[in-house]
């Protein structure tokens, strides 16, 4: 596992976090230096400030049911540009069900009913003219459990291409070098592209999904729990990629643990019972948290 | 103690194996009894010469093979009318097959073994196989050519497989003249026929047109004839040899060699001749036609008709069931109507196949296939074309029949493909039916395979609606042939089940249809395992392509 050059604010910052949670309480593990991980050169130095940055997604009084089950209530937030905002909370707090409001993954479940308004870039997505397909082509999503198809390497990288209709070979070809690239997958696949994704351990799964996301060069990417099915040394690739994905495009990702919202994200965002508890920098949020309900969670008191 | 074991789980093992042996042996069993009994018939059995002497009657003499002999009690035997000692308690008695139909009317008879004298197997003991009146069984005498004896004694022998084999040869190109192109000259003129009456009908027969159909026809009328003289021509040439022989009873008889299908000393062939022999046989029950009401010669056109029809059912269900299933799984909103629909499916499964057959002549044949006629064929009216049974409306009736097989099969591979892979094909920006056609359909592929495969197999077996639908007893042609539009689907075909049918419970001649039954069943077996084993080899490459866990 390479190691990059400390990086100081995240350093700080990762050790606060470790501090907070290595209080005498239950749950929260301590780091081992083998799985420990600074961010990778590049990354922001200066302080964040949430209200500086470019917003990305803009939620307003976002509410939504599952039948008679009010799954989120009244969630306004906005999520930065070419940020990494983290989604916390306990199971079944809604964060799941948040990130799948961003890309409408929730029309397909036939009880789900939103109301309030979701605007990316200033446009609302859930308004009626919205092409839903050309959406989630801007707003990719990778998801708990790798899920490739049941195709080679090459063509479930290609899948998005072909389904915008692009026949050209050496542009399919070009693209799928470039996003396994870009998800460091390619060292390890280029010599077998037309073997079956299914072959690949469960970590270079999820990378390639990745690659199959980023392959369509979306604006968004939303990671739901994209480590909790993975082992520690995956789970380490994983979040160096998402670090360098940070670069080009808008990160949301929902994980249960909190040493990876801490090390990844700029942003952390507390969730309780579908509201939204605390929103503010990852340092903040793991530092001095100005919610007792936060402080109580990320210190493993409940949850 | 005994606690222990059950707790150990054994016994869920024995019952678990015990249940597996059971059906392989039944498996095993039922086709091992159709081969051995189906297959056995081929082969040259010894012919065996006996003197029969029931008490106070004069002895006579026997030639024939054994085909089946039993134990069984005295009560019986005397039940049937043969003279059994009074203190006698278990008789053996032998089937004989004599052959010579046509000369004693007895086929086959049982004699009691304890009549019989020394079995003997002469060496000049001939069988003939004919094209008429079965077997022949006796001594050969001479061969003869126009009359005038031309062999006799051992020579005999090998002047006689020679000119069988000149006979056999001249009958298959009159056949071939008779089914080929006697057969297409007369189609032709049925198509000219045909289009005189079109052109009545439209009111466009003027003289000129109908005049110029008219020299076609005669053209045709000649070519006709002059096939006809050379047809005539082989058949003298086949008339010119015969044979004498003496049967059993020391009547001596001449056999045309035109009448001759096969020739055979059973006694004397080596094993290798045997082997020739029952080859030979072999090859014409697969491949010729029938013969005598069906109890001899070939099953060819029952096995095509059988094979081209599964292959039209399946190319009518396959598409409909996938379809309807797809809508049922992917599109329709679940609630009651669609579980409703579900039950209608699977309810249809159950649904005697008679009363698809009744279904499929009411509505297909007489509904459909007369609209049709009406609207398309008014020229062959008043005959039908499609308003009568055919290979069209069986292959549909089955198709209907097979449906709910195939649409619950493929619901049942749809249901399986995880909703992560839809998920992950609707993130990239596919829309609904791009996510079904590019990744959830070729996903259940080998579900539908496995439907289609249930589908071939139901269908292959079904005869009681084909009664009804377009099976015949004996068609005269083929449904497919060299004349336009060469798939003929509107006609009436041959199958297999139906034939067993016909030749076990319809035949005339019982005992010497029994052995065909065997044959042609194992031929149905053989068939459906050729069918699913292709199907099965297609659903495997199938799933090797698209492997996921789900699997």
């Amino acid at each position: 596992m390479t190691k990059p050059a400390t990086d100081t604010t995240s350093a700080t910052m990762e050790n606060n976090a470790r501090e907070v949670g290595s209080t005498p309480e239950r749950h929260v593990p301590n780091l081992t230096p083998e799985f420990r991980r600074d961010a990778p050169k590049g990354a922001t130095t200066e302080a964040i400030d949430l209200s500086k940055e470019t917003p990305c997604f803009q939620l307003n009084a976002l509410n939504l049911h599952y039948g008679s089950n009010h799954a989120l209530c009244d969630v306004s937030m906005m999520i930065p540009h070419k940020r990494i905002t983290a989604f916390i909370g306990p199971s079944g707090c809604g964060k799941s069900s948040l990130l799948r409001c961003l890309n409408r993954m929730n029309d397909l479940i036939d009880i789900a009913q939103i109301s309030g308004e979701i605007l990316l870039d200033g446009q609302d997505i859930y308004s009626k003219n919205v092409d839903v397909p050309e959406l989630r082509r801007r707003i990719g999503m990778v998801f708990q459990k790798p899920n490739p198809f049941p195709k080679s390497i090459y063509e479930n990288v290609a899948y998005g291409l072909r389904i915008q209709g692009v026949r050209r070979k050496s542009v399919i070809d070009e693209t799928v070098e470039r996003s396994l690239r870009h998800a460091a997958l390619w060292d390890e696949v280029k010599d077998r592209l037309k073997s079956p994704a299914m072959e690949l351990s469960g970590g270079q799964q999820q990378r390639l999904v990745i690659a199959r996301a980023i392959a369509i060069e979306p604006e968004v990417i939303l990671l739901d729990e994209p480590c909790s099915a993975l082992d520690p040394i995956a789970t380490a690739k994983v979040e160096e990629l998402m670090m360098q994905l940070k670069e080009n495009y808008t990160l949301v990702i929902v994980t249960h643990n909190m040493q990876q919202a801490a090390r990844v994200g700029d942003y952390c965002a507390f969730m309780y019972m579908g509201e939204l508890i605390e929103y503010d920098t990852a340092e903040v949020m793991f530092q001095k948290p100005s919610k007792k309900q936060t402080e109580d969670y990320i210190t493993g008191r409940f949850g | 103690m005994l606690k222990q074991w059950y707790k150990s789980g054994s016994p869920y093992i024995w019952l678990n194996a015990g249940a597996i042996a059971i059906s392989m042996i039944m498996v095993v069993g039922l086709i091992g009894l159709i081969a051995v009994r189906g297959l056995s018939h081929f082969w040259p059995a010894a012919v065996i010469e006996t003197t029969y002497t029931v008490p106070d009657e004069e002895p006579v003499r026997l030639l024939g093979t054994v085909r089946r002999s039993e134990t069984v009690t005295a009560t019986v035997v005397r039940e049937a009318g043969f003279y059994v000692p009074e203190d006698q308690m278990i008789v053996t008695r032998h089937l004989l097959q004599l052959g010579n139909r046509d000369i004693t009317s007895r086929d086959f008879a049982w004699y009691i073994g304890d009549h019989m004298g020394e079995w003997t197997y002469p060496e000049n003991a001939l069988v003939l196989e004919r094209m008429t009146w079965g077997n022949f069984y006796g001594y050969l005498e001479a061969i003869l050519e126009d009359g005038e004896v031309v062999a006799e004694g051992e020579a005999a022998w090998d002047e006689l497989y020679e000119r069988v084999a000149r006979a056999v040869d001249l009958r298959q190109q009159i056949l071939q003249i008779e089914r080929y192109d006697i057969g297409g000259i007369a189609y032709q003129q049925e198509q000219i026929r045909l289009a005189q009456r079109r052109l009545e009908l439209r009111g466009e027969d003027t003289p000129e047109a109908m005049a110029e159909l008219e020299e076609q026809h005669a053209a045709l009328q000649e070519e006709y004839e002059e096939l006809d003289l050379h047809r005539n021509d082989l058949r003298r040439q086949m008339d010119r040899d015969s044979v004498r022989a003496e049967t059993a009873e020391g009547r001596t008889v001449t056999i045309a060699m035109s009448d001759i299908v096969r020739a055979a000393r059973p006694n004397v062939m080596s094993f290798g001749e045997k082997i020739g022999h029952y080859v030979d046989s072999f090859k014409e029950f697969v491949f010729d036609y029938p013969r005598e009401a069906n109890t001899e010669g070939g099953i060819f056109p029952a096995i095509f008709g059988t094979v081209l029809m599964v292959i039209v059912m399946s190319i009518i269900v396959t598409p409909v069931g996938v379809l309807a299933a797809i809508y049922l799984r992917e599109y329709a909103r679940q609630g009651p109507f669609t579980r409703l629909i579900r039950i209608c499916v699977n309810n249809l499964a159950g649904v005697p196949s008679i009363v698809f057959g009744v279904f499929g002549l009411g509505f297909f044949v007489y509904f459909l296939g007369g609209a049709i006629d009406d609207q398309f064929f008014q020229a062959a009216q008043p005959a039908p074309t499609f308003g009568r049974p055919g290979l069209f409306w069986a292959s549909l009736t089955l198709a209907l029949l097979t449906l709910p097989v195939v649409i619950v099969a493929t619901e049942e591979g749809l249901s399986r493909i995880p909703k992560s892979v839809r998920e992950g094909s609707l993130a990239l920006g596919a829309t609904k039916a791009e996510t079904i056609w590019r990744t959830v359909v070729p996903m259940a592929a080998p579900a539908m395979m496995t439907g289609l495969i249930l589908a071939v197999a139901r269908a292959a077996g079904e005869v009681a609606p084909l009664m009804l639908v377009g099976v015949v007893k004996l068609a005269p042609n083929l449904p497919m042939d060299g004349n336009f539009p060469y798939l003929h689907l509107d006609r009436s075909f041959m199958h297999l089940g139906f034939h067993i049918y016909d030749v076990g419970f319809q035949s005339p001649n019982v005992e010497a249809a029994r052995p065909l039954v065997y044959a042609t069943a194992l031929t149905l077996v053989l068939i459906i395992i050729v069918l699913n084993l292709t199907a099965i080899a297609i659903r495997n490459r199938l799933r090797e392509k698209f492997k996921s866990d789900s699997d």
